[in-house]
């Protein structure tokens, strides 16, 4: 089990710029909805930017002291455009 | 990972155009994120197989290696690793799947 303050230190390590949004969908601290916005996305696709996550939570992830992670990614430029749309 | 463990998965990637590795099956995902992945590709109704983690601990684990992705489902599209199921998600939205899907199966 992992704190939500946890995995956002471990998201920032990696990604000192990002913006991080964690959410524990149950409450049990193993099921996470992760939003991270970051410039290191850019040029990058899908599969590379939940890469960079990913690694960042490595041990966290091959413990599986965290089961389950939503991810979503965006770069500024993206996250500026979603926000305005919602 | 094994040179034979790897062979094994690239045969199976290559030899399916859209593969999913998953928990469970079809009929019955033994997880709701595999069975968020096999929704969208019956919403699709393209054909797509499946391999089922649990059945291999071997594959379980050697797969997370071969795609440098840490989570099941897993899915590839032509010999490609496409995502789990959060881009599968955003990409059906977005239209690219059905994009990539119509790509792969004609080619």
């Amino acid at each position: 089990m992992i704190s939500p303050q946890q995995v956002e230190e471990m998201i920032k390590v990696a990604m000192p710029d990002a913006q991080v949004q964690v959410q524990d969908l149950t409450g049990g601290g193993d099921h996470y909805q992760v939003v991270v916005v970051s410039s290191q996305f850019e040029g990058k696709g899908r599969v590379q930017q939940h890469q960079l996550v990913y690694g960042s939570l490595n041990q966290a992830m091959s413990s599986e002291a965290i089961h389950a992670l939503a991810l979503k990614t965006y770069t500024p430029q993206a996250w500026q455009a979603a926000s305005q749309v919602v | 990972m094994t040179p034979e463990l790897k062979e094994r998965f690239d045969n199976l990637v290559q030899q399916n155009k859209i593969l999913v590795f998953m928990k469970g099956n079809k009929l019955m995902p033994q997880c709701g994120f595999s069975n968020n992945v096999v929704q969208i590709l019956n919403t699709l109704g393209v054909p797509f197989e499946t391999v089922d983690v649990l059945a291999d601990s071997e594959i379980r684990q050697g797969i997370k290696e071969y795609s440098n992705w840490p989570t099941i489902p897993q899915v590839y599209i032509n010999g490609q690793f496409v995502g789990g199921s959060d881009i599968l998600i955003e990409m059906y939205q977005s239209g690219e799947l059905q994009q990539m899907v119509e790509v792969a199966l004609a080619s």
